[in-house]
């Protein structure tokens, strides 16, 4: 396998589980809602899959237990969110404690043994293609599915009157109510939608990533996903640009310590003396590049206000009564 | 309302009946770092802590407490445990050095234990393992499995004990292929699955063709096993997880010690002791069956390791130091104390070591 | 069926008061029930968890010990949150405080006098505050979200910290451990009662520290502007508030305070520098924040409720041999039935039944 298609596949593995999450808090904070309890539900999703695939053997049925499961409990969100109208930060913060609990006591029996791993895409003579052939004929089913994620979701939000209906609903919803949207029920289905990618994703971690089940294993992701959504400034297609960017940023990181810099002598000068201060720098300065990456783009995006009230979803974050 | 005052005066009364019927067992406690369910560096002292159940039967009594943070909760952790009737205790983690000290020092009448640290008191004393013999064993078997004659190593923060177990790693290596090279991989973090894995695929992506990780989880395992190369099970055997990649583990074997602490105790001839110890010491490190390799090299990693156990210290000279200017002389064997606080590479080690 | 909102005319000052109580014993319905379920004695597991650690002194220090960094930080937080800035990144501001506090016993450890520990609460306050600016200056200047620029700096103060107990400042005698040196008695902040237990004057300042910002928040002028500009910014800016300078004023103060809390904790309890300073305290703080309702005299109630959680949750891990997660569902759902519970102050709840709808709004309502 040639080396940059060999990072390249794996840039995407690392990708895909902050790319669906990431996918399905937009169509949430699209709404106008905005849930910080990811990590939880992403644990869920991950808890849960690991689980089925365990007990009947089939990882599909793991992936739609988790499908489930990361909608299923983000309904608590929006019960107490959406009909009891509780504040939307504190509420997704005790759904993340909450799974991170739950989701380690679901999985004490699951604890120590490998899992099933979900096979990988062959073609016959296009997965061998040079080159192109494992990244694009080769990945693992749940690669194509955020692809597929993506293009839905940028299709229904901007293409479709449904679309239209939800950002109107994320952008006023106090309009959108007096027009005869159901505001509640469009921001109950976006934030079950979420719960649903979430649990995908984590189910992505227990199923493909690495196939196994441990505590907190989602190390963080469900709030670099939270990250992206703001830094692709509620796009779908820039979120999935910054999700492969982070991908890439932490797969090259790795990749740029094991390189021999002695067997790059034919390397361009710019590019081998780059290679060699980046192998010179702390490795926690390294590691802290992503995040602060993060708040550089953040302040790109959001010091050009007329860009950013285009795309930001006015009524985020903030509670809606129906007043009749 | 009455009930409910009922109820809880009886679970008064039976809490006060389970402490009282504890009184003639001899309690045994453990404090963990990370979850018992990590199946690794907890999940073995764990493992321990079971045996000497299993060793006892009814005559002891044991209990733990995981996740505990090494800050400000890890002294509450062992003041609980010392009042709570526990009469021998083992802190499994360096940075709970200076709490359980701390606490030893207020409770002079319960012994306490602490791993890879440094600090004594005449109620506390500290056992560590040599977990350097058995990846010097390691660091040979890679060089001679090895296709590509490059290796690759994950390893989480450079403290003594990691560079310790990189510079055997190699010296191993390179006294049977002094073209063996070992790419090392950082990634600030003891448990991290997803990273590790990402940094198996990444070594394996630049040549590496057997694994080593001083990490806790058996991601990277799993990435040997999916990508077809060799690696090395870490704490706990991992062969569950590589059937056709694990070599052998380097697994964490606290059983023999545990048991010999804990009858001590209560023969009452338990003294502070500072021990360190290794294959020689019941296999407190112990290697997991070498699986996956030809005879020959199974015979050599044998032979390396009945070497040790007969006293073969790997780190005895003439050994340079990275840059070549000399360590130990010819038949010098390296003290405890310099290898305890290790903090520079050996020569054939490459790269810089992370400041 | 479905389930209505109808605001209250007025807040309930029955539900104001009668609403911790039902979120409590909601908690406690469901702490039976998920003992059981783990086949426990449901009355032991409970007296055990909440009971257990009120019963003896040591416990009782260890509690304060727990509080107080909670109380601190949820303090300051609750400003930030009553102004509508939503600082989440007070754990990073906690350690830039301890990193701050530490330049005295760290770098100059001859330097020991009766002003040193002043001195290094105030430095860990300045930098608390200092790192807490940077997301609030982000935000005034180029509208930037808080809440992700304040989290992602949580991550970039830890590793900072990790490379500095690594590098820089790593005990030159620690035989390489990641550890800076061991601070003197004089930069140790002392136990309030050292003969029954090692509770700290941190817990003092977290008393002090809440009822300031009660003071400020109640009667003075500058927590009228803070209520006024979270509420209705429009309004503030008629009565001539600058929303720039609240923002400001309300990250300043709560990084200062989660800085002090960094300092303290590391000064009373680990006396030194160590790669982990800090269980998640500046998480947690959110929480306390909230069951505290926002309010400076309820967090300290909230701060101790939740630390209670935490040595009931170790204390049932040795009794009764119950997982540490337990622990992070009872909080998880405390903050649930909370939150759920509060709304009951502004709203009164309303089952309807589909079919009678229509006929409610021609009726209409008021």
């Amino acid at each position: 396998m040639d080396i940059a298609e060999a990072i390249l596949t794996t840039v995407a593995t690392a990708s895909t589980p902050l790319l669906i999450a990431a996918t399905g808090e937009l169509v949430v904070e699209r709404s106008g809602v905005l849930n910080l309890g990811v990590e939880g539900m992403m644990l869920m999703g991950a808890v849960s899959g690991f689980a089925v695939t365990a007990l009947t053997g089939y990882p599909w049925l793991g992936v739609l237990a988790a499908v489930i499961v990361g909608a299923v409990y983000s309904l608590l969100f929006g019960f107490l969110t959406l009909t009891l109208v509780t504040n939307q930060v504190a509420t997704g913060l005790a759904l993340t404690l909450l799974g991170v609990g739950l989701s380690g006591l679901i999985g004490v029996p699951f604890v120590g043994h490998p899992g099933i791993q979900m096979t990988s895409l062959y073609i016959p003579g296009l997965t061998g293609l040079p080159y192109v052939g494992k990244l694009l004929f080769g990945e693992d089913p749940l690669f194509y599915l955020s692809i597929v994620l993506v293009i839905g979701v940028s299709w229904f939000l901007f293409g479709t009157r449904a679309g239209l209906t939800l950002r109107s609903v994320g952008d006023n919803h106090g309009s959108a109510h007096a027009l005869g949207i159901p505001v509640i029920r469009i921001r109950y289905l976006a934030v079950m939608f979420g719960g649903a990618c979430a649990g995908l994703a984590g189910a992505q971690l227990s199923i493909v990533y690495t196939p196994q089940w441990v505590e907190n294993m989602t190390a963080g992701r469900g709030w670099i996903a939270l990250a992206l959504v703001v830094f692709a400034s509620w796009r779908p297609w820039r979120v999935f640009a910054g999700a492969y960017l982070f991908g890439l940023l932490t797969i090259a990181e790795l990749n740029i310590q094991a390189v021999d810099l002695s067997t790059l002598h034919q390397l361009p000068g710019a590019v081998y003396d780059l290679l060699a201060l980046i192998k010179a720098i702390p490795s926690q300065f390294l590691s802290s590049i992503p995040y602060l990456a993060t708040v550089v783009v953040l302040v790109v995006i959001s010091r050009n206000r007329r860009l950013t009230m285009m795309n930001t979803p006015a009524s985020l974050g903030r509670a809606f009564v129906p007043d009749r | 309302m009455k009930k409910l005052l009922l109820a809880l005066t009886a679970a008064t009364a039976l809490v006060a009946a389970t402490n009282a019927q504890a009184a003639d067992k001899f309690k045994a406690c453990w404090v963990y770092v990370g979850a018992i369910g990590d199946f690794g560096y907890s999940f073995q002292h764990n493992q321990g802590r079971l045996a000497v159940e299993k060793a006892f039967g009814d005559k002891v009594e044991t209990t733990y407490l995981e996740n505990v943070s090494e800050g400000p909760d890890a002294e509450r952790a062992f003041e609980r445990l010392a009042r709570e009737g526990c009469k021998l205790v083992f802190g499994t983690s360096f940075g709970f050095m200076d709490p359980e000290y701390k606490v030893a020092k207020r409770f002079p009448k319960v012994l306490f234990e602490h791993a890879t640290g440094f600090k004594t008191a005449k109620n506390m004393g500290v056992y560590n393992l040599r977990w350097y013999e058995g990846r010097y064993v390691m660091g040979q078997i890679a060089a001679k499995v090895s296709k590509s004659h490059i290796g690759g190593y994950i390893v989480s923060f450079p403290i003594p004990e990691v560079l310790m177990d990189i510079n055997a790693f190699v010296l191993g290596a390179h006294s049977v292929d002094p073209n063996f090279k070992l790419k090392i991989v950082w990634v600030n973090s003891w448990f991290d699955p997803g990273k590790e894995a990402d940094a198996a695929k990444a070594l394996i992506d630049q040549g590496a063709d057997v694994l080593g990780q001083h990490t806790d989880s058996t991601a990277a395992m799993q990435v040997a096993e999916t990508r077809g190369v060799h690696a090395f099970g870490q704490a706990s055997d991992m062969i569950k997880f590589g059937p056709h990649a694990q070599l052998t583990a380097l697994v964490d074997n606290w059983a023999p010690y545990y048991v010999s602490r804990v009858k001590a105790a209560m023969d009452g001839t338990w003294k502070p002791d500072n021990v360190w110890l290794g294959i020689k010491d019941d296999h407190a490190v112990e290697l997991a069956p070498f699986t996956n390799m030809s005879d020959d090299v199974k015979a050599m990693a044998e032979a390396t390791e009945k070497k040790i156990a007969g006293g073969w210290n790997p780190f005895t000279g003439p050994i340079n130091k990275q840059d070549g200017t000399p360590w130990l002389k010819d038949g010098e064997v390296a003290k405890d104390s310099v290898l305890l606080g290790m903090n520079f590479y050996v020569q054939g080690v490459e790269g810089a070591l992370p400041k | 069926m479905r389930i209505e909102l109808v605001k209250r005319p007025q807040h309930s000052i029955l539900f104001s008061a009668l609403s911790p109580v039902v979120a409590l014993i909601l908690t406690l319905l469901f702490g039976l029930v998920l003992f059981a379920l783990l086949g426990r004695n449901p009355v032991t597991a409970m007296y055990i968890y909440f009971v257990s650690p009120l019963t003896e002194v040591w416990q009782i220090h260890e509690l304060a010990v727990k509080a107080a960094p909670l109380i601190l930080i949820a303090v300051g937080l609750s400003v930030c949150y009553r102004s509508n800035n939503w600082n989440i990144g007070a754990e990073g501001q906690l350690v830039a405080g301890a990193l701050a506090g530490s330049i005295l016993p760290v770098m100059f450890p001859d330097f020991q006098n009766f002003m040193l520990l002043p001195l290094m609460m105030i430095m860990g306050m300045i930098g608390g505050a200092l790192y807490a600016g940077i997301p609030a200056i982000l935000k005034v200047r180029f509208n930037t979200n808080e809440i992700l620029s304040s989290l992602m700096l949580v991550y970039v103060a830890n590793l900072f910290l990790d490379w500095m107990v690594r590098g820089p400042w790593r005990d030159p005698n620690g035989h390489n451990f990641p550890q800076t040196i061991q601070f003197s008695d004089a930069a140790t902040l002392p136990a309030i009662f050292p003969a029954s237990g090692r509770a700290s004057w941190d817990f003092v300042f977290a008393l002090v520290a809440a009822l300031v910002i009660w003071f400020m928040m109640e009667k003075t002028l500058k927590g009228f502007e803070v209520r006024v500009m979270g509420q209705s910014p429009r309004a503030g800016r008629f009565a001539g508030f600058s929303s720039g300078r609240i923002v400001i004023f309300s990250f300043v103060v709560s990084g200062a305070l989660a800085g002090l809390a960094g300092i303290a904790t590391v000064s009373a309890n680990i006396n030194q520098l160590q790669p982990v300073i800090s269980p998640g305290y500046g998480f947690t703080a959110i929480i306390v924040a909230f069951l505290g309702r926002l309010n400076p005299l309820g967090i300290v109630v909230a701060g101790l409720v939740l630390a209670l959680s935490y040595l009931g949750g170790e204390a049932a891990q040795t009794a009764i041999g119950i997982s540490d997660k337990t622990a992070s569902v009872f909080q998880g759902m405390l903050l649930f039935f909370v939150l759920a519970s509060d709304t009951l102050i502004y709203y009164r709840i309303r089952i309807v039944r589909s079919r009678e709808r229509a006929g409610e709004v021609v009726h209409g309502h008021s």
